[in-house]
């Protein structure tokens, strides 16, 4: 609007042999430039805020109002149900046991998935003959379809399967390991994160590539153990890329879903059924979607306070935060 | 302010859209244009699609406009998909559905009702349908679902397996009077010791995960998972701790069934004995090995039959519910119930005599089909089901893991499912 008005009486002010004060035409100016920047960066932003607003934004609003209803898929009758969703919840005999399987699963996770990356890091950070055909032997799984992947590992975990035949060559009688509940837990979480782990070593191994050679000098120069050197120089300037895995880590171990479908459909009993596995149970075997949607909020509120829990915690251990 | 109300308008529209969403369905169309019905099944046997396929066309030469097709979804996750496409709003014009869900399907008020259409068609003979096959379908004097199979469950046996081993083959034990769960058992037991890989007797689809297949051995020991009223559990009676104390000792102590994760398929050879419906006679068509097939074993509470169902429902919110029911009938008359009893054992009195189903069946004997078929549908009882059964399903599978570990305390791991399954039964949920 004020465009055309502004450009509406530089027209008339010429006509009479009025110019306008010089400083006012040239602000009119520059709001134009500024105003036509801001619609063009909008139009390029569009396609992925449409994108984000139909497949993100719009089914988070969705799940909130879905879990406020009561929704009988067969009938087709959609009712207003207030909080009764949420009572449910919090009276659901079976929640327990499926949020000590979510922590119990996401710590294990996480620990060993960060612990073994920086490890694999550090080691083919060395420079020996053959680390690269290493590197590409521990990324490899990351390209595999983690269903495939999940497949294979529960052929391999059968009680009669490869890992026991293995461990019967040391003498060792391995468990059921897909059928008894602590090793069932303990087989998704390595099943898992050997199936990951290499995205996070090439991410700590580009970080300990940017350390400076200068102070791993200077260090040798004042007789620091090799010890000593990792856990004062090397870590504290590797912690922007740990906080990067571990937040990447914690949000995607509250995600996993394809092996524990493969592996053990959360059995036994409800050790390996962590909270996204039960919210598709109570959705899709269950038929209940009111309820898998009140689960997705209480999933959603999971993961949105454990991230800004990481994120304020960054500045007590991450460098240069 | 302008761009709150610009957010809550957009929201208000994706709220309203969601809401018109749930609701779903379609206005019925007009029957007399063409019409197109689709009918989702479980079974991906080419030979069973040819014979659909065949009925269709059939009545495609008397009803010119209409064309069925028929639309085969995984087994195994086979209810949800039908639920997803009727609460999306397309469901399909016809639908086979599983006994377990037929409570939920019926009670919901999705299907039509079936009983003027099948009682107005010409030459139907609505009262062929034994009473016992339509009750679960039955709501009033309303037929929602037509039980287009009903299957008994019998134990296929490997003759040349068994004989190696040294034990006595049901069929002999049958004729001497012995065919009880336990000498089944014991028979089974001989299996793996003879022949290191290989497995006595295999419950098939049970997989320590579907565990409404051990039915077959509750009832010979009169046990069942709850009440006849549905309200109370009864994984705590004593006939079903006798049951699940022998199923026990027969995984873990007699090595006769393969333990939880190990696969056995009877069908290519890797067990003795499988319990399993009668319409999977059909795989032993190409059988490498002599094989047999014998009812139920007896139990202490005598020789229980048990059949599984199949039925078949029009949906009310279809495009076009009432050719759905129109070719229903079709489907389900007398000619083509004889045609199609050769996979799925019919619910009409008339057929279930063992002359007429042998034509239907090559494979087995018309002895065979006597004792297990006829008598199996006659005088057995239909696998249990209830209303919410995928929670009660849920629960009772999570609950059950406890009782599949090698020193499991029986009577204190059924007490657990009991307590786990409570709260569903009694709701009604």
């Amino acid at each position: 609007m004020s465009v055309s008005t502004a450009s509406a009486a530089d027209t008339q002010g010429g006509g009479r042999g009025h110019r306008p004060p010089p400083g006012r035409g040239r602000r009119d100016h520059r709001m134009t430039a500024r105003r036509r920047d801001a619609v063009a960066g909008y139009l390029f932003v569009a396609p992925q805020l449409l994108g984000w607003a139909a497949f993100v934004g719009w089914p988070v609003v969705a799940v909130v109002w879905y879990s406020l209803h009561s929704w009988n898929l067969l009938a087709g009758t959609f009712d207003w149900a207030g909080l009764a969703n949420y009572r449910q919840l919090a009276h659901d005999p079976a929640l327990g046991a499926v949020l000590r399987a979510t922590l119990f699963f996401s710590v294990g996770l996480v620990v060993l998935n960060l612990a073994l990356a920086l490890l694999l890091a550090v080691l083919l950070n060395q420079r020996l003959r053959g680390t690269a055909v290493f590197r590409t032997i521990f990324f490899s799984p990351v390209v595999v379809s983690l269903v495939a992947w999940a497949i294979v590992s529960g052929t391999l975990l059968q009680g009669t399967g490869g890992i026991n035949a293995l461990l019967s060559k040391v003498g060792i009688t391995g468990p059921n390991w897909l059928h008894e509940p602590g090793a069932a837990l303990i087989a998704v979480i390595v099943t898992q994160t050997i199936k990951n782990v290499g995205l996070n070593m090439v991410l700590f191994l580009a970080a300990l590539q940017g350390v400076p050679e200068e102070l791993y000098e200077a260090a040798a120069l004042d007789g620091a153990s090799r010890w000593r050197t990792f856990w004062r120089i090397t870590f504290p300037l590797i912690t922007p890329t740990v906080l990067l895995t571990s937040i990447i880590t914690v949000v995607g171990s509250l995600q996993v879903f394809a092996p524990i479908q493969v592996l053990t459909a959360g059995g036994p009993g409800n050790s390996t059924n962590v909270l996204v596995y039960d919210l598709y149970k109570q959705g899709f075997v269950a038929h209940d979607l009111s309820y898998a949607s009140t689960l997705g909020v209480l999933l959603f509120v999971i993961v949105l306070a454990l991230t800004a829990i990481q994120w304020q915690m960054r500045k007590k251990w991450v460098v240069n935060e | 302010m302008k761009r709150l109300r610009w957010m809550s308008g957009v929201l208000a529209a994706g709220l309203a859209l969601a809401a018109a969403g749930c609701g779903g369905g379609d206005k019925a169309e007009d029957d007399n244009g063409p019409v197109s019905l689709r009918m989702t099944v479980w079974t991906a046997n080419k030979d069973q699609l040819a014979l659909f396929d065949q009925i269709a066309a059939d009545y495609k030469s008397t009803h010119p406009n209409v064309t069925v097709k028929f639309d085969a979804l995984p087994f195994d996750s086979y209810t949800t998909a039908l639920t997803t496409q009727v609460a999306g709003g397309n469901p399909p014009d016809l639908a086979w559905i599983f006994e377990k869900d037929a409570p939920d399907f019926v009670s919901s008020g999705a299907l039509t009702d079936l009983t003027p259409t099948l009682k107005g068609t010409a030459g139907y003979d609505y009262d062929d349908l034994a009473p016992a096959t339509t009750k679960l379908w039955t709501a009033g004097d309303k037929l929602y679902g037509y039980p287009f199979s009903t299957s008994p469950f019998v134990v296929f046996y490997n003759a040349d397996m068994l004989t190696k081993a040294g034990a006595q083959t049901p069929d002999q034990l049958v004729a001497a009077n012995q065919w009880t769960w336990t000498a089944a058992e014991q028979a089974a037991a001989k299996v793996p010791a003879a022949e290191p890989g290989k497995f006595g007797l295999v419950i098939r689809d049970f997989d320590y995960k579907v565990w409404d297949n051990l039915a077959s051995l509750w009832a010979g020991y009169g046990a069942a998972p709850w009440s006849a009223d549905g309200k109370t559990c009864q994984f705590t009676s004593q006939p079903m701790i006798d049951a699940m104390t022998f199923l026990h000792n027969a995984v873990y102590t007699d090595k006769a069934m393969p333990p939880p994760g190990t696969a056995a398929d009877f069908f290519a050879g890797d067990s003795a004995m499988t319990v399993t419906q009668i319409s999977r006679a059909a795989t032993l068509k190409d059988a490498k090995f002599k094989w047999g097939v014998a009812p139920l074993p007896a139990g202490p509470a005598g020789a229980q039959q048990l059949f599984g169902q199949a039925g078949i429902g029009a949906f009310g919110k279809g495009k076009h519910p009432q050719a759905a029911a129109d070719f229903l009938a079709f489907f389900s008359n007398p000619a083509n119930s004889a045609k199609l009893a050769q996979y799925f054992p019919p619910p009409r009195t008339s057929l279930l005599n063992a002359a007429s189903l042998k034509a239907a069946n090559p494979l087995l004997t018309a002895e065979q089909l006597d004792s297990v078929v006829v008598n199996g549908i006659k005088n057995g009882a239909v696998k249990a089901s209830h209303l919410g059964y995928a929670k009660i399903d849920e629960a009772v599978r999570a609950a059950m893991d406890t009782y599949y570990q090698p020193g499991a305390d029986v009577p204190a791991a059924l007490a657990g499912v009991c307590k786990a399954v409570e709260p569903l039964l009694s709701t009604g949920s």
